[in-house]
C-alpha cells in the first residue's frame, strides 16, 4: 500500500481548524516540461486543453481530455503540468507527441512533490510567518504561482480564489507540516 | 534582508539567490594556445573594483535562472539587473 508523505500528520493538521484548513492532496500527476519553442508550447496547450501561461510567476487552469489540469510557470522555458492521480503516463505520451521533433523534454516528476491545500481565515497570516513574498491580493492575485522559500524549504505556491495550493518536496513534507502546526499555534482558539 | 530584483520573478529575498562571481568573463577562443600564465589569468584573476561591478547571480530558490547584476561594492546597492545575453546597461553610481 502506498502511503502519502503526510499520512501521519492528518490528525495534527486537522487540529488547526478553523483558523487553518490544511488538506493534503497526495499522488497528483506532475510533469516537468522544458520547452522554449512557442509553436510547441501552443501545441502542448491544445493537447491538454489548457493554454500554457505566458506571464512569469502565474499558472493557468482548465478542463480538457484529462479533467482539471493546471500548468504552472516555473521558468522562461520550464513548466509544471499537474493533474489528477494516475494520469502521468498518458499525459507524458500526449505531451511528447505534441512536442514532436522540437528540442525539449517531458519528465514525470509526480513523486517529487506532494500537494497541500491551505485555506481558512488565517492562511495568509500563517504563511507570512515564513514566506517573504507579499501575498496580499493586490500584489498576488488569483493565478499567481511563485517558487520561493517557506521557512527555508523550497515550495511552489499557487494563489487560488479561496486559498493557496502549496507543492512541497516529499522529503520536506513532514518538516513543512511541523512548521505549519507551530506557526499556526497563535491562531488556535484557546480550549 | 536585502531584496534582489530577479529579472523574471521580481524582488525576492537575498537568501533565495546564489552568487556567481564576475560577469562577462569570456571563455578563451583557443584554450590550448594559452600559456600557463594566461590560463591562470582567465581562471583565477578577477576585477575587484570599488564601485559598480557586473556580476552573475542565480535565483536558485526561485526560477533557477542565471542573470547579471551591476552592484555597487561600496553600498551593496543593485544598480541594474539584466538577463543573460543582454548587454550591460549604463549605470550611474
Amino acid at each position: 500500500m502506498t502511503v502519502s508523505p503526510l499520512a501521519a500528520w492528518t490528525d495534527r493538521l486537522a487540529a488547526l481548524a478553523p483558523a487553518l484548513d490544511v488538506t493534503e492532496v497526495p499522488f497528483r500527476s506532475q510533469l516537468t516540461v522544458r520547452v522554449s519553442d512557442p509553436d510547441a508550447i501552443a501545441a502542448m496547450g491544445d493537447a491538454l486543453g489548457v493554454r500554457f501561461p505566458a506571464v512569469p510567476c502565474t499558472f493557468s487552469a482548465g478542463t480538457g481530455e484529462f479533467g482539471a489540469v493546471e500548468v504552472l510557470w516555473l521558468g522562461p522555458d520550464e513548466f509544471l503540468v499537474t493533474a489528477s492521480p494516475d494520469l502521468q503516463v498518458t499525459i507524458e505520451e500526449v505531451l511528447r507527441g505534441a512536442l514532436q521533433d522540437v528540442r525539449g523534454s517531458v519528465v514525470d516528476t509526480s513523486a517529487q512533490r506532494t500537494t497541500v491545500v491551505l485555506q481558512g481565515p488565517r492562511a495568509r497570516d500563517v504563511l507570512a510567518h515564513g514566506c517573504s513574498v507579499d501575498l496580499h491580493p493586490a500584489s498576488a492575485p488569483r493565478g499567481t504561482c511563485v517558487q520561493t522559500l517557506l521557512a527555508r524549504t523550497g515550495i511552489v505556491l499557487q494563489v487560488n480564489d479561496d486559498g493557496y495550493t502549496i507543492l512541497v518536496r516529499s522529503s520536506f513534507a513532514e518538516y513543512f507540516a511541523a512548521w505549519l502546526a507551530d506557526a499556526a499555534t497563535e491562531y488556535l482558539a484557546v480550549p | 534582508m536585502q531584496l534582489i530584483p530577479c529579472p523574471w520573478c521580481g524582488p525576492r529575498e537575498e537568501a533565495e539567490f546564489h552568487y556567481g562571481g564576475q560577469a562577462h568573463v569570456a571563455y578563451p577562443e583557443d584554450p590550448s594556445a594559452l600559456s600557463d600564465e594566461e590560463w591562470a589569468q582567465y581562471v583565477f584573476f578577477r576585477e575587484n573594483p570599488s564601485g559598480p561591478f557586473a556580476e552573475r547571480w542565480s535565483h536558485s530558490a526561485g526560477c533557477r535562472r542565471w542573470f547579471n547584476a551591476v552592484r555597487d561594492t561600496r553600498t551593496h546597492d543593485l544598480l541594474a539587473v539584466y538577463r543573460v545575453g543582454e548587454p550591460m546597461p549604463e549605470v550611474t553610481a
